[in-house]
């Protein structure tokens, strides 16, 4: 009995939950998310980009917290707030710059934009402007890895896919017809409901019925998990949890993350129903969230727990900024898309326009060919 | 394979037992990658698929003049199968599962029920219950699942029970399917194929008689093939697999029961050529699906009356086969379109837009457009029938136009 709470009182005393060098990718991770975003912002506001562009800023804990876990052969299936989301997968960051100032050198080749970020290298499935629109290509990516591993018999195949999406898609048919397909068949996938509470303007208890969403999850069979969303360690304990289970061919987990964004739905959002001046009680929700800003907590846990000094964050903000004005200053001297790219990547097949084996088109439509150079 | 011409064998929707010989009477010297000599007849795609094993075993068996011409119809008649319709596409699909462990079908009913047409029947068991998967009633979600399927290395044909029921999948369609290629900058490709019956039957009301080409027709990065013979069904089912680009391949309802003779080698057609139904002189009358057959009743009648129409089956919807059409205007200098879609926005719609921007100067008269009428499809068989275009109004039609 005695050696019992003898272990118990070392675990605890010893018990780390993460070692120096994963706290240390999580901190860089999560300082490039949110210098990035406060980068775009300022490019924004100079004109190098245009449209919508909706930035992430407070809720860089789900995005380090999940993706981290993932390997590079996974899938990230995300929505139009996906600058963060590519940055955690690998995608570069001068290539999500130069996509966002819609030069030839983007990810996209600038035909994306902000809210259609994709790599195939990357296993980035996109970047979707409609809501709830990924969550079916995300069921379909992990119907893909099942059908790997049980039909094509491929070893190994185990790819797990994550599909991000907002409480705003929780009440969008294409998510409860993917829930139930994915518990059905039980896919490699994990839902993670990225609870910020709003939906531009719409306030997410105005909207939904029952709004504890991780409750839908059982509903469909499978486990529904609700977790603070502004601390990345706990984040990071149920992705393992739930990314492991996916990876076992046990089926997928419904996670909802109660996070905040700290900013308007996109720069062009005056976020006049959160400003501190108006309403006091939704100015108070702000001012409680911007406490738990997700990384001066993990930079209070990391003090806290000696696993890093104030030079190595201090020297790792030093190297992110570097970073990013490189990014920003390849992102400015790309070249812009020439006008050939226009018909180019419409069709994989060129044979979809008219096109044939010889490469010009098999009737010459003088409107449709006029001044565009030969696919 | 087809091969006695019989020229306007008055078919009936429900069962055809004269075959209509579409591919001997093809245009000659086309570029294409085709390995016949310029009679023209086979075309065969070297796909860029991983297995081409099974492929090239079957092409040393192909014979390039497998169509006889005119004068040969006693020693090939006996060559090929018979079989109709619906048992064509299954033929062609399950050729592309056999040869492609990638190639899958999902959709409603389509495993252990066979399809609502059987056109996958005996395919689950088969194949198994993942590859021809069944799904449940979501539309919008299993297309989008066939997307992202696609996008990660499968290649799905999604089954719309009824082309009519894809409307409630028109989000994934438009927005993901045609668009992906495009605004990943080329990176992911969408080897999706939407497969599915539509168009006016017997009397099945107003939701499940809709023609909804024009609907998709504007969507970039899709392409659209509608399939009117057991012939040309497999080869398009083939054509549209094997390729890289999301094809729209549509049925019609009424073509289920076609019979037709069709060679036993292996051929894929091409999913941009129209087909020369029936060469002539004096009008060139193009249509696609159901209203080929309208068509050729009409053409029986016209040629008792003296008149030599020129029939093609345009095939593909998009794009449109300006070389065929081209060519053909500039011989008979008269167009006349029939087609079973709206007549706002409609397939024909666009095809006197592009026929008339292209070849303007090589027309004698204005294009003549005979669509279905711009109603929700009654119910009833009188109101049904004057929905969509009869033999009468073609020839009286025509015998206006050639005046």
């Amino acid at each position: 009995m005695i050696f019992d709470y003898i272990e118990i009182f070392i675990l605890t005393f010893c018990e780390q939950l993460i070692t120096k060098e994963e706290g240390l990718v999580l901190y860089e991770d999560m300082i490039l998310g949110r210098f990035f975003e406060d980068m775009c912002a300022q490019m924004y506001y100079r004109g190098k980009m245009f449209g919508f562009v909706h930035l992430y800023n407070g809720q860089e804990a789900v995005s380090t917290g999940f993706i981290k876990f993932l390997k590079k052969e996974d899938y990230v299936v995300s929505t139009y707030r996906d600058h963060v989301h590519a940055l955690s997968k690998g995608v570069p960051a001068r290539e999500v710059m130069s996509e966002l100032f819609g030069k030839a050198t983007g990810c996209c080749r600038g035909q994306g934009g902000s809210m259609h970020m994709f790599s195939k290298q990357h296993n980035l499935l996109g970047g979707f402007a409609f809501i709830g629109e990924g969550i079916p290509v995300a069921t379909g990516a992990a119907f893909s890895s099942k059908y790997r591993r049980e039909v094509l018999k491929e070893p190994g195949a185990d790819e797990v896919t994550l599909a991000f999406f907002g409480d705003g898609t929780c009440n969008n048919g294409q998510f409860y017809e993917c829930l139930n397909m994915a518990a059905l068949w039980k896919l490699p996938i994990v839902f993670v409901v990225e609870n910020n509470l709003w939906a531009i303007g719409m306030s997410h208890l105005r909207a939904t019925s029952d709004p504890q969403i991780w409750k839908k999850g059982p509903a469909f069979g499978m486990p529904g998990i609700h977790v603070d969303g502004m601390d990345v360690l706990k984040v990071r304990e149920v992705a393992k949890e739930a990314i492991e289970r996916a990876r076992r061919g046990e089926g997928p987990t419904l996670v909802e993350c109660e996070t905040y964004r700290f900013r308007g739905h996109s720069l062009a959002d005056p976020d006049e129903l959160r400003d501190p001046e108006s309403v006091s009680s939704l100015a108070a929700e702000k001012a409680h969230y911007a406490g738990r800003d997700p990384i001066t907590a993990l930079k209070k846990y990391l003090f806290d727990n000696k696993l890093a000094s104030e030079q190595e964050l201090k020297a790792i903000d030093k190297k992110i900024e570097e970073l990013l004005d490189e990014a920003v200053e390849f992102a400015d001297e790309s070249p812009l898309p020439p006008r050939s790219q226009l018909l180019e990547n419409v069709f994989a097949d060129p044979k979809g326009f008219g096109i044939g084996p010889d490469g010009k088109y098999r009737c010459e439509d003088p409107k449709f060919t006029q001044g565009t150079a030969h696919v | 394979m087809a091969t006695l011409f019989q020229g306007v064998g008055a078919v009936t929707p429900f069962s055809a037992s004269s075959s209509l010989d579409s591919n001997k009477l093809l245009l000659p010297s086309r570029k294409s990658l085709s390995i016949s000599d310029s009679r023209g007849s086979i075309f065969v795609y070297r796909s860029d698929a991983l297995n081409l094993k099974a492929a090239t075993r079957k092409q040393d068996l192909l014979i390039p003049n497998a169509v006889a011409t005119k004068g040969e119809t006693s020693t090939s008649a006996k060559s090929g199968h018979e079989l109709l319709l619906f048992e064509a596409l299954r033929e062609g699909l399950e050729e592309e599962m056999e040869r492609d462990p990638r190639v899958c079908v999902m959709g409603e009913d389509v495993g252990h029920y066979g399809g609502s047409y059987k056109v996958t029947k005996g395919l689950a068991e088969k194949y198994g219950d993942l590859r021809v998967l069944d799904t449940p009633i979501a539309e919008n979600s299993f297309t989008g699942m066939g997307i992202g399927a696609a996008m990660t290395g499968l290649r799905p044909i999604v089954e719309g029970m009824n082309m009519g029921f894809l409307l409630l999948a028109f989000n994934q369609i438009s927005n993901n399917c045609g668009m992906l290629h495009y605004t990943s900058g080329g990176q992911f490709t969408i080897p999706i194929v939407i497969r599915g019956p539509g168009g006016v039957g017997r009397q099945l009301g107003a939701e499940h008689s809709q023609r909804l080409e024009s609907y998709f027709q504007s969507i970039p990065g899709i392409q659209m093939v509608a399939c009117s013979t057991p012939y040309n069904a497999k080869g398009l089912m083939k054509a549209a697999i094997r390729s890289e680009n999301p094809v729209i391949l549509f049925e019609h309802v009424l073509l289920y029961n076609l019979k037709e003779r069709i060679p036993d080698e292996e051929y894929v057609l091409s999913l941009e050529e129209a087909e020369m139904v029936r060469p002539g002189e004096h009008v060139t009358i193009l249509t696609y699906s159901r209203m080929r057959y309208h068509v050729m009743q009409a053409a029986k009648t016209l040629v008792n009356k003296g008149y030599d129409p020129e029939v093609i089956d345009i095939r593909s919807l998009k794009p449109f086969d300006l070389y065929t059409i081209g060519c053909s205007v500039k011989k008979t200098h008269r167009v006349l379109i029939v087609e079973e879609c709206m007549r706002t926005g409609g397939i024909g719609a666009s095809l006197t837009a592009a026929i008339t921007e292209n070849f303007h100067d090589y027309l004698d008269a204005p294009i003549v457009c005979l669509s279905s009428q711009d109603v929700p499809t009654p119910y009833a068989g009188t109101l049904e029938e004057w929905t969509v275009v009869q033999p009468a109004q073609i020839v009286s039609a025509v015998e206006q136009l050639c005046q």
